[in-house]
């Protein structure tokens, strides 16, 4: 059977939830083949041959935290060659896309980026993408080269099939380019407790409604029932309410929860874009034509001041 | 000294219209009026405030590889501040892929000359984000994107890029390639001398051969990528829609229970 390689997301060993989607994904294609790079590389391996890596493909090297991007295409490069894959897939983070987009002009494949489903296909895997703010749902596929293809959060569900998980050392060799772009200093985000965004079964949000930075604890205390990630509107993080890593939309984080609570948000085009493949969603408006209601599930039009609290007290009451 | 700045910006449909596919699968551009991509307005804010920054003499180029109409998007460009413009237009463009843009871009740039190329984040059509990547990589110079704060000194680019796990300062040495974000800087809006002093800047018209380029190279052709389908999403059924009247918060958690989320 054809390998299909995984680039793995990890932080210091713990591999991120969207890399353990990617391989059940890339089961649909062939035999997952997992490529985890830098500290705690090899730490991955457990919990990948869990969820069907055949092998796991480990360097460490300090290029791969000192400078941007170019050393982990050098070695995804590698792999490609040692591999010979049938495919290769990317979680659709910045950097990802980054990656993905590089190898595949090293390489010379076509690059599809933010495929929310992939199965197999006749010519090779086919990727579907949402597009212009979820209003068009197409399908892809690459017809030149290896396909490189990155995928969004949430498009799958992670399922455990256990294999080998077998740990090699790959073989590197950094090209010119990879120094290019030194990383001279690193502030790590702060941990709030709350899930990922992107990675949420739930999330929470917060618009221009919420009115104040203060006001925010309220869409918090809301989260924290439904153990739900917090987001934002870019009108509420514009206004320096809430950080910009917790923007949804166009230019923010684009979610595909179960469900979505939007509080105090218009529904504005870009917002939209980020989050309109939500499963269920649900708005707190007080405007009866706020464009969100357009996509609604459940709608409230009230004060969300009223409505908010009186939600997570209820939550919290059904709790017992 | 003198830094050559070169800024890509696309021409996109204006998102806030009816977006949709041609037969050909490609983007009907007919249908819905264009617009300079909203988050290319921020490389040319960037270029601009450089150049103003700076010491050395500045010149700010504004490169675009779109259909006729994309003048549209060069000439807001350069009423921002922009210098000057490059149009590489070409009937054979028509349905280019990610690689085949990032081509012509990388050969339109060489060809203009560059100390230092700065793109948006992202279009607001593909949204894709691989762009800047990509021209990186043509080029062999440094990338360094995705920033919300920019700035060149002495040869020198750095930056400040805000991931998911961290902040991150970044440095390389011109030539580079930049991207920067929404959260750089709000894009200045063209004064009226401006807009008047654009119509007299100059617009440079390339086409393929002008950069040794062959139709095979770009196009639904050159594409490495095939898109077999593209459907309207149904519209989603029209929800249940409650005033509050004090039961608000009770009934949205009773419809919460009903969907099992709590
Ligand atoms: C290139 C570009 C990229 C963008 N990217 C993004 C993005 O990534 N994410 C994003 O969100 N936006 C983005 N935007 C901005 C977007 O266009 C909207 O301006 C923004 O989404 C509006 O935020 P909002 O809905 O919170 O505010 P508003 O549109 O002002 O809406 C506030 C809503 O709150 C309601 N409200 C007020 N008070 C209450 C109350 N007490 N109780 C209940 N409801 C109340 C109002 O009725 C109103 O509907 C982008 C714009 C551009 C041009
Ligand atoms: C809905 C949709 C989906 C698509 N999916 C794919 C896909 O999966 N694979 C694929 O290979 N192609 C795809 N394309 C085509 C691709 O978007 C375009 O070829 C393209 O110009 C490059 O990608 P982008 O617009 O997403 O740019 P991005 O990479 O998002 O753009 C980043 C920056 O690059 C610069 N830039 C991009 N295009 C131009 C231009 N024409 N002129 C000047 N500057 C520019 C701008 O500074 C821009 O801010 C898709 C197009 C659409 C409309």
């Amino acid at each position: 059977m054809a390998e299909v390689l995984v680039y793995v997301d990890h932080v210091d060993g713990a591999v991120r939830k969207p890399t353990l989607e990617l391989l059940t994904l890339a089961r649909r294609i062939g035999e997952p083949v997992a490529v985890a790079l830098g500290a705690g590389g090899a730490d991955t391996a457990a919990v990948l041959g869990e969820h069907g890596a055949v092998k796991v493909l480990t360097h460490d090297a300090s290029e791969y935290a000192d400078y941007l991007v170019v050393p982990k295409v050098d070695a995804l490069q590698a792999a490609v060659a040692e591999v010979s894959p049938a495919a290769v897939l990317v979680p659709s983070s910045a950097e990802g896309k980054e990656i993905a987009a590089r190898l595949a002009l090293r390489i010379g494949s076509g690059i599809i980026t933010d495929a929310v489903d992939l199965e197999a296909g006749d010519a090779g895997p086919v990727a579907t993408q949402s597009v212009f703010a979820a209003s068009f749902t197409t399908k892809s596929r690459i017809s030149k080269g290896t396909p490189v293809i990155t995928v969004k959060p949430n498009s799958a569900a992670v399922e455990a099939a256990p294999a080998a998980g077998a740990v090699s050392e790959l073989s590197v060799t950094f090209s010119a380019q990879a120094t290019g772009t030194k990383v001279t200093g690193r502030t790590p985000r702060e941990s709030t407790g709350r899930p990922e965004l992107t990675e949420a079964a739930i999330v929470v949000s917060g618009g221009r409604g919420v009115n104040g930075s203060e006001n925010f604890a309220i869409i918090e205390a809301l989260a924290d029932s439904l153990g739900a990630a917090v987001g934002a509107s870019r009108a509420a993080v514009d206004a320096g309410w809430y950080p910009h890593t917790n923007q949804v939309g166009q230019t923010g984080k684009s979610v595909s929860p179960q469900l979505y609570i939007a509080n105090g948000i218009s529904g504005a085009i870009q917002h939209r874009a980020g989050m309109q493949t939500s499963k269920t969603i649900v708005a707190v408006n007080k405007d009866a034509e706020a464009p969100i209601f357009d996509l609604v599930d459940y709608g409230v039009v009230g004060d969300l001041f009223d409505v908010v609290p009186a939600l997570t007290e209820e939550i919290n009451a059904r709790k017992g | 000294m003198s830094l050559r700045i070169v800024v890509t910006v696309k021409y996109v449909p204006d998102a806030t219209g009816d977006r949709h596919f041609a037969d050909d699968l490609t983007v009907d551009r007919d249908d819905v009026d264009g617009l300079l991509s909203e988050l290319d307005e921020y490389a040319v804010e960037q270029a601009l405030q450089i150049s103003e920054n700076s010491d050395d003499d500045v010149e700010v180029t504004v490169l675009t590889v779109g259909p006729e109409d994309a003048k549209d998007a060069l000439r807001k460009a350069l009423s921002m501040g922009a210098d000057k413009a490059v149009h590489v237009e070409d009937d054979d463009l028509h349905g280019t892929d990610a690689l085949g843009t990032s081509l012509v871009l990388a050969k339109a740039i060489e060809k203009a000359g560059y100390d230092l190329v700065i793109s948006g984040m992202a279009s607001t059509d593909g949204t894709m984000g691989v762009v800047p990547a990509l021209l990186a990589e043509r080029l062999g110079v440094p990338q360094v994107t995705l920033l919300s704060e920019v700035s060149v000194e002495d040869g020198t680019v750095r930056g400040r890029r805000d991931g998911d796990a961290a902040s991150e300062q970044l440095e390389a040495s011109l030539p580079a390639v930049v991207s920067v974000t929404d959260q750089s800087g709000e894009a200045r809006y063209p004064s009226f001398k401006g807009i008047m002093a654009a119509k007299k800047k100059p617009v440079q018209a390339w086409d393929l051969s002008d950069l040794d380029l062959e139709a095979g190279q770009v196009g639904l052709e050159g594409a490495y990528t095939v898109v077999d389908s593209a459907t309207e999403r149904p519209a989603r059924t029209a929800g249940t829609i409650v005033k509050d009247e004090g039961e608000g918060g009770k009934q949205l958690a009773e419809f919460l229970a009903s969907q099992k989320f709590i």
